[in-house]
């Protein structure tokens, strides 16, 4: 009998566990865990990993200069300035529009689509690399 | 400095040079009291000659060392001789320095080459000497003395041990900003030669010492830095005029140390960054520079170029001739005893293009 209630209480308490979300995957949609935020950032980290690659791969254009040759660590990208206004392109851009203009003319490459995951990666290596800066859209 | 020479003769011929900077070609010659002594010379570097494959190469380089050779040809007064300061090529290749020596023929000057990182790590200079000779050396001219350094060197172990093969060597040190890299340094061995060969010099000699990697330390992060440039300065510092003239950091650089000047030459492949530029390291230039105007990516040759340098009286004049820009002198001023900008060195005659972030 003493048995019995125990397990009923176990099983209660499993219950109440549940339901509040304590201790396993959150059972909310606006909760996650330590475990959910290392996940993400090592997620977010390999594609940081990839854009360096990218950055620094003589195949992404034709003939072989790879951005990082004149970029080292992705310093002169200013992503923290834009959109802005280029002149010689005559609108506001983003800057996977000027890493496009990049690949196509330094590189001698083609165009990436906006969603390619080498140019996700790309944008992420590159405001890595750029993180602490402060916002300053539009900046010259 | 002779009374005949005045700074405001100079600013004046340095501006009719700016009026003149379509054609990027005139020269000005100064008015010292020895004239017979006072000379010349180019200095181009960096070039960075890029194969592709077969007979392709990466035409943007290219272009840049052939305008820079079509427009050391068309100096008047002609040069004395012309310097080349390293980085012929982009990866060291049989190819690339032998596309980088013939573009280099056309040159109608005696030229003096220097080693750079980009020639070397492939073969540890094996081919560049058969084409361009010893490693380093030593010359004289007109009363100076000229120093070559290779000073691209690093320790033993990462040249020797550390790559299965040359090629891959060569590219871990092709990236300034790869973690795989080395610092430069002169070395032992070639700083005790330097030490015997300024051991004959009178000290007070005018010298000037070529080198491909800053003889000073700007930051270890690009390797805008030589291991062990204390040393080589002490070496130097016993000669009254001294200015050490580099490459490698493909932008505008002064300093004065003691008696020593230093001046970094444009590259005619592409600018690089300042170091700090780099948000997540804290770096300084050398308080003295008044930094290169901002590329601009949408004018090919824009902050790329070479220089031609006026010897007048021991010290130097440096002329950066700018492809997409406005040249720009950087003269040992005698009145302080360091290099100055001739047009931007007062805080308040600086432009926004100069200001880095
Ligand atoms: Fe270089
Ligand atoms: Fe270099």
């Amino acid at each position: 009998m003493k048995r019995i209630k125990q397990q009923c209480f176990g099983v209660i308490m499993l219950v109440i566990v549940t339901l509040l979300g304590w201790g396993v995957a959150p059972a909310m949609a606006d909760e996650f865990t330590q475990e959910d935020l290392n996940r993400w950032e090592s997620e977010y980290m390999s594609v940081v990993k990839q854009g360096r690659k990218v950055f620094t791969d003589g195949k992404l254009g034709t003939n072989g200069v790879a951005c990082a040759q004149c970029h080292p660590n992705a310093s002169n990208t200013h992503p923290e300035t834009y959109p802005k206004f280029q002149k010689q392109l005559g609108k506001v851009v983003a800057i996977w529009e000027m890493i496009n203009w990049c690949i196509r003319n330094p590189l001698e490459g083609k165009n990436l689509a906006a969603d390619d995951p080498r140019m996700v990666a790309m944008q992420a290596y590159i405001l890595h690399e750029r993180r602490g800066v402060k916002l300053q859209p539009g900046k010259h | 400095m002779s009374k005949s020479f005045t700074r405001r003769d100079f600013i004046k011929s340095t501006s009719a040079l700016t009026a003149a900077s379509t054609l990027p070609i005139s020269m000005v010659e100064l008015a010292f009291a020895d004239s017979s002594q006072n000379f010349t010379f180019a200095h181009i570097s960096d070039s960075h000659i890029q194969h592709i494959k077969g007979t392709k190469f990466v035409r943007n380089w290219d272009r840049g060392l052939i305008r820079a050779v079509a427009e050391t040809n068309l100096l008047n007064p002609k040069p004395d001789f012309v310097i080349y300061g390293g980085d012929l090529a982009q990866l060291g290749s049989k190819p690339e320095l032998d596309r980088g020596a013939e573009i280099m023929s056309a040159l109608n000057y005696k030229t003096y080459y220097s080693m750079g990182e980009h020639d070397y790590y492939e073969d540890l200079g094996e081919y560049w000497s058969k084409l361009f000779g010893k490693h380093y050396y030593s010359f004289d001219h007109k009363g100076v003395h000229f120093v070559v350094l290779n000073s691209i060197l690093t320790y033993d172990e990462w040249t020797y041990d550390r790559w299965p093969t040359g090629k891959q060597r060569m590219l871990e040190m092709a990236g300034i900003d790869n973690p795989n890299g080395s610092p430069f340094m002169v070395g032992e061995k070639q700083r005790n030669w330097l030490q015997k060969d300024l051991a004959k010099v009178n000290k007070s000699t005018p010298l000037v010492v070529i080198s491909h990697s800053p003889l000073q330390k700007i930051w270890k992060g690009w390797n805008f830095w030589t291991e062990d440039a204390e040393e080589v300065q002490e070496l130097l510092k016993p000669f009254k005029k001294t200015t050490v003239i580099y490459g490698h950091v493909h932008q505008i650089q002064y300093n004065q140390i003691g008696n020593i000047s230093f001046h970094a030459v444009m590259a005619t492949a592409w600018p690089w960054p300042y170091p700090a530029t780099y948000a997540q390291a804290e770096q300084y230039l050398p308080k003295l520079t008044i930094p290169m105007n901002r590329a601009d990516p949408f004018h090919e040759r824009d902050a790329t170029g070479w220089q031609f340098i006026n010897m007048g009286n021991g010290n130097v004049d440096m002329h950066y001739t700018l492809n997409e820009n406005a040249s720009r002198t950087v003269a040992f001023n005698t009145k302080t005893g360091q290099p100055e900008d001739m047009g931007y060195q007062a805080e308040n005659n600086r432009i926004p293009p100069q200001s880095h972030y």
